[in-house]
């Protein structure tokens, strides 16, 4: 147990690198510049350093309170989160509502990037937390039905049920439409690329354009984090957990796990940033509607196994 | 029945915030603190449905309160008629009524908790509470629950319907012919 309670942050810690380091090699090559594995590896580490250093930026009349409440309940919310991801064989904590406590977890960061966007008392900053909260309420409801659905398949909200329900088939192949949700939610949930409109050039960096020194460092820190447990969650959910021949459990989690975070990273590179406007009639008329037939699909299969 | 220290003494933690912090929604001159404030009264109250073993009421609890209280910012802030509600204001209104009214709950809730005769635990606890619930509220009364759904739900598509100031015929012209419709804000399907 308390193996499983140090590790999980190491290992964000090691998937949030991997991520930045990862996007700083698609960064190089998108711009035509030579890639350097070795630069590319230190890069994030060097980030850190110089936001450490930075200057803080201070704003008039700034609610500090709720600023400070936000970057850290960002982090905090991603943390949490993660918590009910089965690493190999067990969570951290492996609670019989660990669906319901993901989505809960991962909701905080509504109101951590508002809170963000709201604390320096900037226009711009201001834009980008709602812009947030605009994007979340667009991507919640399919994101809700995509989960939702892999539960309703194993008939438990538990993660260690539902990947076991995945012995023999895992869930992506019942439900590829819960998973391409899930997936576009992941991104938008950590406003990572297409969906980054919130922290967009357009409003010069949005709900993070006040934020300086260690504030922007825990901020990006905290995005990372969120991304890296959303794309954790799809493991358990969708890909079959800790499933697959020869490797142990673990070695399974943490190799999908890399894989879906790929994904993601490779996502933000080949697509434009999506307007808010865009995305929101897109995921109101394209995105809910197919989630919840999806839902009743597996619910058929569901009844037509013989289980309730 | 033995009550535990160390539960009795996070009850009294989690009440005592849950109370603070749901005064200081109307001690703060913030909307923005008043709403988050507001919010961890919420969560303190969530963690004491978690203390009594109800793990998906109180999680649920979380989930919604942390969205009410976000949606409730951007209504309360966004649209509100001082710019963004950044002016400081007090959150007080009718504050005489106000405290005979909170008063008043307040003596009579206190009078229940002393005055009720509580009823002694027959049966043991459900192994699965989630399940419990889910039975005890779709089992027998599905088809309320259905109506209530529906009734719900056709009352936000009504109170939508009411509020905007455009209808069908704005989008689609007077014989809802257009081939497009006039949207002020272009939607991502291209219709």
């Amino acid at each position: 147990m308390i193996v499983e309670v140090l590790s999980l942050p190491l290992l964000m810690a090691v998937a949030v690198w991997f991520v930045s380091a990862l996007d700083t090699v698609l960064g190089a090559r998108a711009a035509s510049r030579p890639v350097r594995l070795g630069a590319a590896a230190m890069a994030p580490v060097r980030e850190s350093a110089r936001l450490l250093v930075g200057q803080r930026r201070v704003t008039l009349a700034a609610d500090g309170l709720l600023r400070w409440a936000g970057t850290v309940s960002l982090i905090l919310g991603a943390v949490l989160a993660a918590a009910v991801v089965p690493l190999g064989q067990r969570p951290v904590a492996d609670l019989s509502v660990g669906v319901v406590w993901f989505n809960a977890m991962e909701v905080v960061a509504w109101a951590a990037v508002w809170l963000v966007g709201w604390g320096p008392n900037g226009a711009l900053s201001l834009v980008g937390g709602y812009r947030f909260v605009a994007q979340g309420l667009s991507y919640e409801l399919p994101h809700m039905f995509a989960i939702i659905t892999a539960a309703l398949a194993a008939g438990s909200l538990r993660l260690t049920d539902i990947v076991d329900a995945q012995a023999g088939l895992w869930f992506v192949v019942l439900m590829p439409a819960a998973f391409a949700a899930y997936v576009l939610s992941a991104a938008a949930m950590s406003f990572w690329g297409p969906f980054d409109a919130p922290v967009a050039r357009d409003v010069a960096g949005g709900a993070a354009s006040e934020l300086s020194g260690v504030e922007r460092l825990l901020f990006e820190g905290g995005r990372r984090l969120l991304l890296v447990a959303a794309a954790a969650m799809a493991v358990p959910l969708f890909l079959g957990g800790g499933h697959g021949p020869w490797l142990p459990a673990w070695t399974w989690v943490v190799l999908k796990t890399v894989a879906v975070l790929a994904l993601l990273v490779w996502l933000r590179h080949r697509s434009p940033t999506i307007r808010m406007d865009r995305w929101t009639e897109i995921s109101w008329v394209v995105l809910l509607p197919l989630t919840i037939v999806q839902a009743l699909v597996v619910a058929l299969v569901v009844l037509a196994r013989g289980g309730v | 029945m033995a009550v535990d220290p160390v539960q009795l003494a996070v009850f009294a933690v989690l009440g005592l915030l849950a109370i603070v912090s749901g005064v200081l929604v109307f001690v703060v001159d913030s909307m923005a603190r008043a709403t988050f404030a507001l919010l961890v009264s919420f969560l303190a109250v969530a963690t004491l449905v978690l203390m009594t073993g109800l793990a998906y009421l109180g999680v649920v609890i979380v989930l919604m309160m942390i969205i009410e209280m976000v949606i409730m910012a951007v209504f309360m802030i966004m649209f509100m008629m001082n710019p963004a509600g950044l002016m400081p204001m007090s959150m007080f209104h009718n504050t005489r009524g106000a405290t005979v009214i909170s008063g008043l709950v307040f003596a009579g809730l206190a009078a229940g908790i002393v005055g009720v005769d509580w009823p002694q635990r027959r049966a043991a606890p459900p192994a699965d509470a989630t399940v419990a619930l889910g039975e005890a509220l779709m089992g027998g009364h599905m088809l309320t629950m259905m109506v209530l759904g529906v009734t719900l739900f056709a009352t936000i598509v009504a109170t939508v319907v009411l509020a905007t100031d455009r209808g069908r015929y704005d989008r689609l012209g007077d014989d809802l012919d257009a081939e497009r419709a006039d949207d002020p804000a272009g939607g991502g399907v291209g219709r």
